[in-house]
């Protein structure tokens, strides 16, 4: 299997602090791919230098072999790379119809037409419909998001990345905050998606990322410790000492 | 997908596509608009001069309400489209005014796009001092070119063709009223597709969330460039309005004074509807009007009380108060669309 995305000795520090230090990784296509590592190990600095919002101090991020290190966040997007954000991004004065609505309209490459009405037939698809029903968005879709209870607000999160229809998709802590028994419609959804989505997913729930991933990586101090397999990861004694005084490591 | 799902499809698009829709109250309004033209003859100087205002402040509210762009130099626009139009008419190149008016709104997009690559840099207080800073240079150049621009004395011997070569201007302001308010009426209805529209949608989104905007696909910078392009010519539209309509132009449309007021305009009537600037227009110019036959002399006062409130008190704060009330009367009105 050949890499959907691949990094090469990737560098970002902050001041002094190495937040990314050489960290090749390679994400391989259909890979539901879970990266992992204590707090402040650097993994959102990494989604972020995969997808435009921060430069990278030195090395390269390739998409589908091919090198997008200096594009910006919405052409990365238009070649099939979008995520969620750890701490919701969302547009707090539009509906979720609006919000969804205009991811699709950009990924149909509308959303310079200044002349049609939006969500008419040359602006959208039925995509808007099934993603609203599939994230059960649709009974609130009028709502300003502002106005949300927190769990349909991380449901849109999601949902906006998957309405940019990307082939590969990054979730940084998508439950986070989110109850137990909340918990299953955002992992259903995420579970559902179709195989040639590449998924490279961040979770603290190890119960989820164990039951989810096949392949982990885990991040300590902005480097790779390791990678491997769940049963791999579970069975190294090195992860689990890494994580005493975090959260147990049990497959 | 199943039958069902694809009469969903529809519907739920028809939803996002209802926002375009007239609703009675916006008919109401220019139904009153056109009204006055028979039933206020004796007003048509300060209706034409609040019809200017208002496609003013619909300029910056199509980058302030849509795009969240902040600028306190919103009159270098103003007033490079009206000298621009004085000059064309002066010097005989361009004396039809709706072509004139063209040729000054084009010419005024042209810097709207020069200036949008300084402002679109750096945070709302960079904007404020860049759009501040570009519309000081421009008053100090217009002021030093005397002999092109007649410097402090404005420019002089501006005369106007009729209006498609069929209406002159009068000494009542009745072609002057029609012609400014025709103008805002075309200007407004393209700036209500602009909004309605999947590009308007994306400016709304960069307004909320430019990092997300970016994070689903929307160039953020090159839309912005965009409106603010658009929003230029339209102000220079207003400015050429101003100098056609009344054959004179001076320093005055260049004057931090000028940016001020169509930020209290906006102030007035709220952002982010296409509304609030016309609006906020006929409040301010009336209020204006009353002030300044009652008190003479503190007019400024009282401007500038207002202005010390709402920074003391935040713009966030006043115009939550505010707007929350003008958003509640559009809403009853049906100005507004969401419930
Ligand atoms: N914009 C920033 N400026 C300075 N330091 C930062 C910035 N973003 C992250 N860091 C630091 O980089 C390190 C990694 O942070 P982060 O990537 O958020 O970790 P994780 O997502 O794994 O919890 C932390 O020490 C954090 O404080
Ligand atoms: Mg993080």
């Amino acid at each position: 299997m050949s890499a959907a995305l691949e990094t090469v000795g990737l560098v970002k520090s902050f001041g002094g602090i190495a937040a990314t230090s050489n960290v090749s990784l390679a994400v391989a296509r259909g890979a539901r791919h879970a990266l992992i590592g204590p707090n402040g190990a650097g993994k959102t600095t990494l989604i972020n230098q995969l997808t435009g919002v921060l430069t990278p101090d030195a090395g390269r991020v390739l998409l589908e072999g091919s090198d997008i290190t200096a594009l910006s966040p919405h052409r990365r997007v238009r070649r099939g790379l979008a995520r969620t954000f750890q701490i919701n991004q969302l547009f707090a004065d539009l509906s979720p119809l609006e919000s969804v609505g205009l991811a699709v309209s950009e990924r149909l490459g509308r959303g310079h037409d200044w002349w049609r009405v939006a969500g008419s037939r040359s602006t959208v698809d039925d995509s808007i419909a099934e993603i609203l029903e599939r994230f059960h968005l649709a009974d609130v879709m009028h709502e300003r998001t502002a106005h949300l209870p927190y769990g349909k607000q991380r449901l849109l999160e999601i949902a906006l990345a998957i309405a940019c229809g990307p082939s590969v998709l990054l979730l940084d802590e998508p439950a986070a905050g989110v109850p137990e028994d909340e918990r299953h419609d955002i992992l259903g959804a995420v579970a559902a998606l179709p195989r040639e989505v590449t998924v490279l997913f961040i979770e603290h729930d190890m119960d989820l990322v164990f039951s989810f991933a096949e392949r982990i990586t885990v991040l300590v101090n902005g480097a790779v410790f390791t990678e491997g397999t769940p049963q791999e990861i579970a069975r190294d004694e090195r992860v689990k000492a890494v994580y005493l005084g975090e959260e147990p490591v049990h497959a | 997908m199943s039958a069902l799902q694809g009469v969903l499809a529809t519907a739920v698009a028809d939803h996002l596509a209802a926002r375009a829709r007239w609703r009675a109250a916006e008919l109401v309004f220019w139904g009153a608009a056109l009204a006055s033209v028979f039933l206020l003859p004796g007003k048509h100087l300060i209706l034409a001069e609040i019809a200017i205002l208002a496609l003013f402040a619909l300029s910056l509210d199509l980058i302030l309400g849509y795009a969240g762009i902040v600028s306190l130099g919103h009159a270098a626009f103003f007033g490079f489209g009206a000298y621009a139009a004085g000059l064309l008419a002066k010097h005989a190149l361009i004396t039809e005014p709706v072509l004139g008016l063209l040729a000054a709104g084009l010419l005024a997009a042209l810097l709207g796009f020069a200036c949008a690559f300084l402002v679109l840099r750096g945070s709302d207080l960079t904007r404020l001092m860049v759009t501040l800073g570009v519309a000081m240079m421009l008053r100090e150049l217009a002021n030093r070119l005397d002999k092109l621009t007649g410097g402090a004395d404005g420019l002089q011997g501006i005369t106007m063709a009729p209006v498609l070569g069929r209406f002159s201007f009068d000494i009542t302001g009745h072609t002057a009223y029609v012609y400014a308010l025709a103008v805002l009426f075309v200007l407004f209805v393209v700036a209500r597709r602009i909004v309605h529209s999947p590009f308007g949608l994306s400016l709304m989104s960069i307004r909320g969330n430019p990092l997300r905007a970016g994070a689903l696909g929307v160039p953020v910078n090159a839309r912005l460039v965009a409106i603010y392009t658009v929003a230029a010519g339209y102000a220079g539209v207003a400015g050429a309005l101003l100098t056609q309509t009344t054959a004179f132009c001076s320093l005055d449309v260049l004057s931090f004074d000028r940016s001020a007021d169509l930020l209290l305009v906006l102030i007035i009537g709220g952002t982010g509807y296409l509304y609030g600037g016309l609006i906020g227009a006929v409040v301010f110019k009336l209020l204006q009007d009353a002030l300044a036959t009652l008190t003479p002399q503190y007019w400024q006062f009282w401007i500038g009380l207002i202005l010390v409130i709402i920074v003391l008190v935040g713009r966030e704060r006043m115009s939550g108060w505010w707007h929350a009330a003008v958003a509640q009367g559009a809403r009853r009105l049906g100005l507004r669309e969401r419930p």
